[in-house]
């Protein structure tokens, strides 16, 4: 999959079609979309997919192989072009812990790191992954040693009913990747996009400052 | 007896769809439990209260002779009282705790609905074919019957038609199941449905009019849940209007006409609040797995109970034939207790495929089909003596419940303060639009809106400070405690007057307070086992929907044991286990907790006698604690484990039910009257900005004193009551179901237009809960998720007035709303 840049097949197949109109997301799951190693989220934007015409490919919209590097395990697998990676990871391997609430990318429930960065893995095609690293929240914790959020998040209780609770831990734990010493303020803008709905926030900034802290420098 | 202490706001409203029918009676008659019972001293009062009759004091209970009596107070206490962490949160920070989405099981199929586009309808047919020729289809199930709605009573005048009459955009029909969740997608859309349309309407005001389209065709009406809501039973309907529903307690209290004619000062205004949606992060779903001999259903509920009992009775199978679980749930806040159209589509998918079923619902068909909470019109009047004496309330409510009812506000104006003289009169307006369900506190954060704010505009007419003037109304002693300790932490007497603050954004602070209720389910059971490895377990079909309780009954049976709360497995949600109470109405504490800590006293008097011997001595002269088992007055002492190692048996077990609440008649502190109308409820402040040149409000800081009783677990308390504020700020700011008129349907049905606070709108907030004993059950705990929410929308709106001098009567306060405030009373000024 990695040999040819992306590109999108020009029909998408009926049944794929939303009966009234494409919506957002009706685009992305029969786009079809294939794409280059590195070319990361852009196809999502719908900028680069169509520079490339010369070496147009289409894939599906069968199944199609794909290997999935998830938390340090190369997986191999078949799924359909437009499945998306959350779906990939809950349906195909059950990886549950990624939540899917709003499937449109306006929750962050579903959030996982692609290499060290934080994605909507329900804005995510499977297939447009590459050979980035994916960590969910299973991979977070190194075999029984929580990460520090993971384990800030219990001693704040920065969780209730616990729904978003992976995204906003894969949110935080990204942010100390990029950001080791945030303020509550960066911490604000890092989750901006997490939904919680039991109303965890003021714990959940709380957690973050302090597993910042407790990792040191 | 518990059913005395129970105060609903709306008597007569609990018609209960899959409820516990005797749960909140007792079948006992009290000479029976009299002989059964001892004579027990209690502590009750308030810790620390400033007022002394509040302060802790010795009362008199009878228990039941089978009951361990009072537990000391939380200072004396190892483990409840304590902020314990969540028992589960490694489970839930690592993605392993297992939620209904998350369960696969093998061969299982995925399902989609198929809901209404049309808001108001008759099927002609329903055409299948394609969908069932779809690749990857299983099953097709067309719903026969819709619950959860209003019906009409009269069943020979509902519209005569072969399916249920549409009477919403998102009104469930059919069911696909497929061998993938895209598959049943598609499928989904390829079901043909012919429809006669028919007239509809979907706002209020014009469901009011003489010659509106008829929601219905014949007076109907709809029960409530085991979280509350729903509508008065016997009430006339004319066109879409159903009401007055009068109270308080059926009929005026007193003469409001006399206490408006001997106020000092009356005041009266309008108030509007929106449509919420509840918008749980899970969405309502089942997995139902359908066998011969079984009923299986994974659900995310909030009633394991109530669950299986609809599911037993809408396919006429026994209870015993029905199993519930839910280990995990995300969310629930008052919409999810019964099977729902969803859940007998699958369970009914599941039998026909004879392979489990899993349905999620969408977010879409989340905000429109599930329940939501009812608006409000609300036009309330007050008058009052220039001392501070309410002489008269008199509240008139229209709102809608879409096609269910519930939309009464009056549980504030009937429950809050005290007044000789109350008119209450509710009104139910049907629209074509999905039913309403109980959500947090039904119809108390909107009346709370409108009284509240009425309360300040008559403090200040009569010259008196908010705070005192509600000292003169309210007595009840934690309130009073709440508005004492508030005032403090907000600094309430630095407060500026109205509108002070000279530049364009302008700063304020409000206060509100919040009424509840003491609401138990006599249908709550535990079973405590120790075996003889030394492990500990509880077992109880309650569900823990996010508040907590599966850590607070660790900490219990630890507490009674002398163990660590870590070293108690606490098996929950399933129907499997002695039968929990569903989690609504702030209940779950108040119920489960006495059958849990009587469990556990039961289950170590057991194990007390077996390992007696081995320390030489009697049940009685032993103690448990930090882990041991010791001999008083000897130095004899064995680990926990070591004397569980020893038992004759390798289990003792014991189950409990809850009691009822103990009968306080041989109290001599006259405090007779609080345990007849026990009410849970909290102080908060709120201080907002507001640009008066954008019509942004923003809050600031909150601060909430509340009570419930004996906190259980002050760090699990803190994040409940952060989460009703969350709620409450998000209500009273931004969320919205926003309907179009021209064809029904609901423009914002996902997540990033229905708006709802996040990080960045949630303000700094204090939290302080006082702990209070009322000497009522054996844990004497109390609930805190309602009473959480109900005052923060107007705590902020009076804290709007507080900045603006502008009274803000309609909720959400977005820009446009606020900056029409702001103008029209520049105009009435001029």
């Amino acid at each position: 999959m990695r040999d040819k840049p992306s590109q999108r097949s020009p029909s998408p197949p009926s049944p794929e079609m939303p009966k009234h109109g494409t919506t957002r997301r009706g685009f992305l799951k029969s786009a079809g979309v294939i794409s280059a190693g590195t070319a990361g989220l852009e196809v999502l934007h719908g900028v680069s997919v169509a520079e490339d015409e010369a070496q147009a490919r289409v894939a599906g919209p069968g199944k199609i192989p794909l290997k999935l590097d998830i938390n340090g395990q190369v997986h191999s697998l078949s799924v359909e072009p437009r499945a998306t990676l959350a779906e990939t990871l809950r349906d195909e391997l059950h990886l549950t812990g990624t939540k899917v609430v709003c499937d449109r990318g306006s929750c962050s429930a579903c959030t996982v790191m692609l290499d060290k960065t934080p994605v909507c893995s329900c804005m995510t095609l499977a297939v447009d992954v590459g050979d980035r690293k994916i960590t969910t929240i299973e991979g977070l914790a190194q075999g029984d040693n929580l990460h520090p959020v993971q384990a800030a998040f219990i001693a704040h209780d920065g969780l209730q009913c616990g729904f978003c609770t992976s995204g906003m831990i894969m949110s935080c734990a990204a942010l100390l990747e990029r950001n080791p010493h945030p303020t509550r303020d960066d911490v604000k803008t890092a989750i901006s996009g997490n939904i919680c709905r039991c109303g965890t926030y003021p714990k959940v900034f709380d957690a973050v400052l302090a597993a910042s802290e407790s990792r040191g420098t | 007896m518990l059913a005395q202490t129970q105060v609903k706001a709306n008597d007569g409203k609990g018609g209960t769809k899959g409820e516990p029918k005797p749960a909140k009676q007792s079948t006992t008659p009290a000479s029976t439990s009299a002989q059964q019972t001892r004579p027990a001293t209690f502590q009750a009062g308030i810790a620390g209260a400033a007022v002394t009759e509040d302060q802790i004091a010795e009362v008199k209970r009878l228990v039941p002779a089978d009951q361990p009596g009072q537990l000391p107070l939380n200072p004396e206490l190892k483990s409840i009282g304590r902020p314990v962490h969540r028992i589960d949160g490694p489970f839930k920070t690592t993605g392993r705790a297992r939620y209904t989405a998350d369960v696969y099981l093998p061969g299982m199929l995925y399902a989609a609905m198929v809901s209404s586009g049309v808001p108001h309808a008759r099927i002609r047919s329903i055409d299948t074919s394609k969908a069932q020729a779809y690749p990857g289809v299983k099953g097709v199930y067309v719903l026969e019957h819709l619950s959860d709605v209003a019906e009409v009573k009269d069943k020979s005048k509902e519209l005569p038609s072969k399916y249920p009459i549409v009477r919403f955009a998102g009104q469930p029909i059919a069911g696909i199941a497929a061998t993938t969740q895209a598959a049943a997608f598609e499928a989904a859309k390829l079901v043909e449905i012919d429809y006669e349309q028919l007239p509809f309407v979907t706002t209020v005001e014009e469901a009011r009019r003489p010659n509106a389209p008829a929601v219905y065709p014949a007076p109907a009406v709809m029960g409530g849940s085991a979280g509350g809501g729903g509508g008065a039973a016997n009430v006339p309907q004319k066109g879409n209007v159903r009401g007055p529903a009068i109270g308080p307690r059926g009929a005026e209290k007193g003469s409001t006409e006399k206490g408006f004619a001997g106020a000092d000062a009356v005041v009266e205004g309008d108030f509007r609040t929106q449509i919420e949606t509840h918008s749980a992060l899970e969405t309502h779903g089942v997995v139902a797995d359908w066998k011969p001999d079984m009923l299986t259903v994974y659900a995310s509920t909030q009633g394991t109970s109530t669950v299986r009992d609809e599911m037993a009775e809408v396919f006429s199978i026994p209870k015993s034939r029905v199993r519930v679980i839910t280990e995990y749930m995300g969310g629930g806040f008052g919409a999810k207790f019964g099977a729902g159209n969803f859940g007998v589509v699958a369970a009914a998918l599941s039998k026909q495929t004879g392979a489990p079923v899993k349905l999620m619902l969408t977010r879409k068909d989340e905000h429109l089909s599930v329940g939501n909470r009812p608006d409000a019109r609300i036009h309330l009047k007050a008058g009052a003596k220039k001392d501070g004496t309410l002489t008269a309330l008199h509240l008139v409510s229209y709102g809608t419940a879409g096609v269910g009812t519930g939309a009464g506000t009056a549980g504030p104006t009937q429950n809050m303060y005290k007044c000789e003289n109350v008119l209450t009169e509710e009104y139910d307006v049907f629209i074509n639009a999905g039913p309403a369900s109980a959500m947090r506190a039904p119809g108390h954060p909107q009346g709370c809106f409108a009284l509240e704010q009425t309360i300040d505009d008559l403090a200040e007419k009569i010259g008196m400070d908010p705070l005192e003037f509600r000292d003169k109304m309210d007595e009840h002693p934690a309130r009073r405690e709440e508005r004492r300790i508030g005032a403090q932490m907000a600094n309430w007497s630095a407060r500026h007057r109205p509108g002070a603050d000279p530049g364009p954004i302008k700063h304020g602070l409000g206060v509100a307070q919040a009424v509840w209720y003491r609401i138990g389910n006599m249908d709550s059971a535990a079973e405590v086992r120790i075996t003889r490895d030394g492990s500990v377990e509880l077992l109880s079909g309650v569900q823990d929907i996010g508040g907590g309780i599966r850590t607070v009954l660790a900490q219990i049976v630890a507490e009674e044991l002398g163990l660590r709360p870590q070293d108690v497995s606490v098996r929950i949600g399933d129907t499997n286990f002695p039968q929990g109470p569903p989690s609504g109405g702030s209940m779950t504490t108040n119920s489960i907790t006495p059958a849990a800590r009587d469990a556990s006293y039961r289950a170590k008097q057991q194990f007390l006698e077996q390992v007696a011997p081995l320390l030489n001595t009697t049940p009685d002269q032993i103690e448990l604690s930090g882990g041991r088992v010791s001999a008083k007055n000897s130095s004899d002492s064995l680990t926990f484990r070591q004397a569980a190692s020893r038992m004759k048996t390798d289990e003792v077990a014991a189950r409990a039910s809850r009691a009822e609440d103990y009968d306080s008649d041989s109290d001599a502190r006259g405090s007779r009257r609080r345990s007849r109308m026990v009410t849970y409820g909290g102080v908060q402040f709120a201080q907002v900005s507001v640009d008066t040149e954008t019509g942004v409000v923003r809050v600031e800081k909150v601060w909430a004193v509340h009570d419930c009783g004996r906190p259980m677990n002050p760090l699990l308390l803190e994040s409940q009551i952060n989460g009703g504020i969350i709620q409450g700020l998000s209500y009273a700011l931004f969320e919205n179901r926003v309907l179009e008129r021209n064809y029904g349907l609901m423009l914002n049905a996902n997540l990033e237009q229905y708006k709802i606070a996040g990080s960045r709108e949630t303000p700094e907030i204090k939290v302080h809960v006082i702990e209070q004993y009322y000497g009522l059950s054996s844990t004497d705990a109390g609930g805190i998720g309602e009473p959480a929410k109900i005052p923060t929308a107007a705590a902020i709106a009076n804290a709007f007035y507080n900045a603006t001098g502008v009274r803000i009567r309609e909720i959400p306060m977005r820009p446009a709303i606020v900056l029409a405030a702001l103008g029209k009373s520049k105009g009435m000024s001029a």
